[in-house]
């Protein structure tokens, strides 16, 4: 049995509390009103926005200016107001698709019939325990959203619908078929509600195997795992149109499902890969070795270009053809994004490319840690740039009220999954492979 | 008269030639060569040979491979000097980097071409295979259901023969090699 270092969990509750305490600065700090932004605006550009402001004030000083000029500070007020919310949604996200990523990957693993990582799988669901109470979280925030107290998704504005409102978008309005707001979280509330169900019910099993005398527990197991998989990859799909491409309603990609599930699906067999790490080095997989750790690197390693693949035939196939409406995507990106955009595949593909290529590299903890780092850092800004030149658009930084919110999750999170592997045994008793997986050897 | 004898250890299970390898090493004589009609896995750690490299060629070559394609592209399609920098369909040919997705298809292609066929090359050289090369099965069984285990002989040929017969061979034989 693992028992939670107490040092551990302190360490937890001060990433929360940091955590809150920046995001609660970040609340604090966002703009109120019009003249907020404009002070903001005139600090940031000290002189040569002024001059030309001036300049711009004196010779065109007729309403038709200063109107746009209004229209200018309350996008830039909307979209620092957003900041905060947006830096926990990305956070929020990211941990919660984490555990996600990490029960697909044990149910492919149930199904599969893998022999060598059953010994792995109390950890896995010592990671997907998170996903309740981040998925809780997020549903909380989409919830807000709707509520309008946020503008995460312009297509919640009120009359976007509504013909000859000053806020309608034919566009969007053509889509309100499948973008409204009950049907939105409803599909949110299944999705949810069904990985949930397949994680509880197959925790539940898993241990009813260990007392069972027979493998009805484990037969169930399997063909549970196999209806989630369809489950998940129809849910996965819909959930990235819903709750990340949406926050771009006029533009769609095709792959898009797929890129996102490549995402967080390496970010969770990373994870699963760095607690193994720091469980073993507590002594406490005492049958876990080199050789289960080389398969957790070369799927790190594999997915990683896997995401690589799509988040370049997305590209690619949009730059190459360049049609007005898909090609903003990028461009936004690349014009105000540019070190983020790039710098994500840097990080999560050169990066882990040129370490995990090596064989023996893939059995050192500490070139593991660093790489697994680097492919989570770097999955991080993949999500953010997904979702902030949408949100905040070009006042975007990475500041203290996103690592808060990072923070504040990292915390959460580390609570949640270390106290669930208090709960039970770390190697399952009776599954029919856990023999071969002990001895497992590559 | 300088001709050399070797011992010819038969077997007919691979888990039986393994433990024999580990005896025959242990025992410090020196085995030449271990011939099996299919891969035992481990042998080659039980008869302590050294990991392949071929892998890091593979690498090196892959590195050659994508630089060949930058370098062919950038002279073809970019180059303003040697190449035809022409405006086909609106691309940018002013740089390598602004075109570069278009390209990219191309680098990774050559690069696993490159990669792949020249470790492959570099096996047959390294094995000493090509079509009409004479076969070197010192017993035609070894390509069927025989392991055969070859073993210098140092003027110690009667110890040698009574210590395969004790290894579980069901054939050891005494063999010239010229």
């Amino acid at each position: 049995m693992y028992t939670f270092s107490s040092k551990l969990k302190t360490f937890s509750f001060i990433l929360m509390l940091l955590g809150v305490l920046g995001i609660g600065y970040g609340f604090f700090s966002a703009p109120k009103t019009i003249q907020d932004v404009e002070t903001i605006l005139a600090a940031d550009s000290h002189g040569h926005h002024d001059a030309k402001h001036d300049a711009h004030a004196t010779e065109k000083h007729d309403a038709k200016a200063e109107a746009e000029h209004q229209e200018h500070l309350e996008h830039v007020l909307h979209q620092l107001q957003n900041k905060p919310w947006a830096a926990v949604y990305v956070a929020g996200l990211f941990f919660m698709l984490i555990s996600l990523g990490a029960l697909a990957f044990y149910a492919i693993q149930q199904v599969a019939q893998a022999g060598w990582s059953p010994v792995l799988f109390r950890v896995m669901q010592g990671i997907t325990a998170y996903l309740l109470p981040g998925s809780i979280i997020v549903f909380i925030i989409l919830l807000l959203s709707g509520f309008h107290v946020n503008h995460l998704f312009v297509w919640m504005k009120d009359g976007v619908t509504e013909v000859g409102h000053e806020n309608y978008d034919k566009l969007i309005a053509g889509k309100s078929g499948y973008l409204n707001f009950p049907f939105w979280i409803i599909r949110a509330a299944i999705f949810i509600a069904g990985w949930n169900l397949y994680r509880y019910l197959s925790r539940k099993n898993c241990l009813a195997q260990d007392e069972a005398n027979d493998n009805t527990f484990y037969k169930k197991n399997f063909k549970m795992s196999a209806a989630f998989l369809v489950f998940f990859i129809v849910s996965e799909s819909i959930m990235s149109w819903d709750w990340i491409m949406s926050v771009d309603p006029h533009w769609f990609s095709t792959l898009f499902g797929w890129y996102v599930f490549a995402s967080f699906f390496v970010s969770g067999i990373t994870v699963i890969s760095m607690v193994t790490l720091y469980l073993k080095s507590k002594g406490y997989l005492e049958h876990v070795n080199t050789s289960h750790i080389h398969d957790l690197s070369k799927f790190m390693f594999g997915i990683s270009i896997f995401w690589t693949y799509l988040w370049f035939s997305q590209f690619m196939l949009i730059w190459y053809s360049n049609i007005p409406e898909e090609v903003t995507y990028f461009i936004t990106r690349i014009e105000d994004y540019n070190i983020t955009f790039f710098g994500a595949v840097a990080m999560n593909f050169i990066f882990p490319f040129l370490v995990l290529i090596n064989t023996d590299f893939k059995r050192i903890t500490w070139i593991i840690v660093m790489a697994g780092t680097v492919i989570l850092a770097g999955h991080y800004i993949d999500f953010f740039n997904m979702i902030m030149p949408a949100t905040v658009g070009d006042q975007w930084f990475i500041g203290v009220t996103e690592i808060a919110a990072i923070l504040f999750f990292l915390g959460l999170f580390i609570l949640v999954v270390f106290t669930a592997l208090t709960k039970a045994p770390l190697v399952p008793k009776r599954n029919p492979l856990i023999e071969e997986s002990k001895h497992f050897h590559y | 008269m300088s001709s050399t004898k070797v011992i010819h250890a038969l077997y007919n299970d691979d888990d039986i030639l393994m433990d024999a390898v580990k005896q025959t090493r242990k025992a410090h004589y020196h085995i030449e060569e271990v011939f099996t009609p299919f891969p035992v896995h481990g042998l080659d750690k039980a008869m302590g040979l050294a990991p392949t490299r071929l892998a890091i060629c593979a690498f090196i070559f892959g590195c050659i491979g994508i630089s060949f394609a930058t370098w062919m592209m950038w002279n073809i399609m970019i180059n303003p000097t040697g190449g035809w920098p022409q405006d086909i369909g609106g691309k940018p040919s002013f740089s390598y980097l602004q075109n570069m997705p278009a390209f990219v298809p191309v680098m990774f292609e050559m690069t696993v071409f490159h990669a792949a066929h020249l470790m492959v090359i570099t096996f047959y050289l390294r094995s000493r295979l090509w079509p009409f090369k004479e076969a070197e099965n010192p017993d035609v069984r070894t390509t069927d259901d025989h392991f055969l285990m070859e073993v210098s002989v140092n003027n110690n040929e009667d110890e040698l023969v009574s210590f395969f017969q004790k290894t579980g061979a069901v054939e050891v034989k005494v063999v010239e090699k010229h």
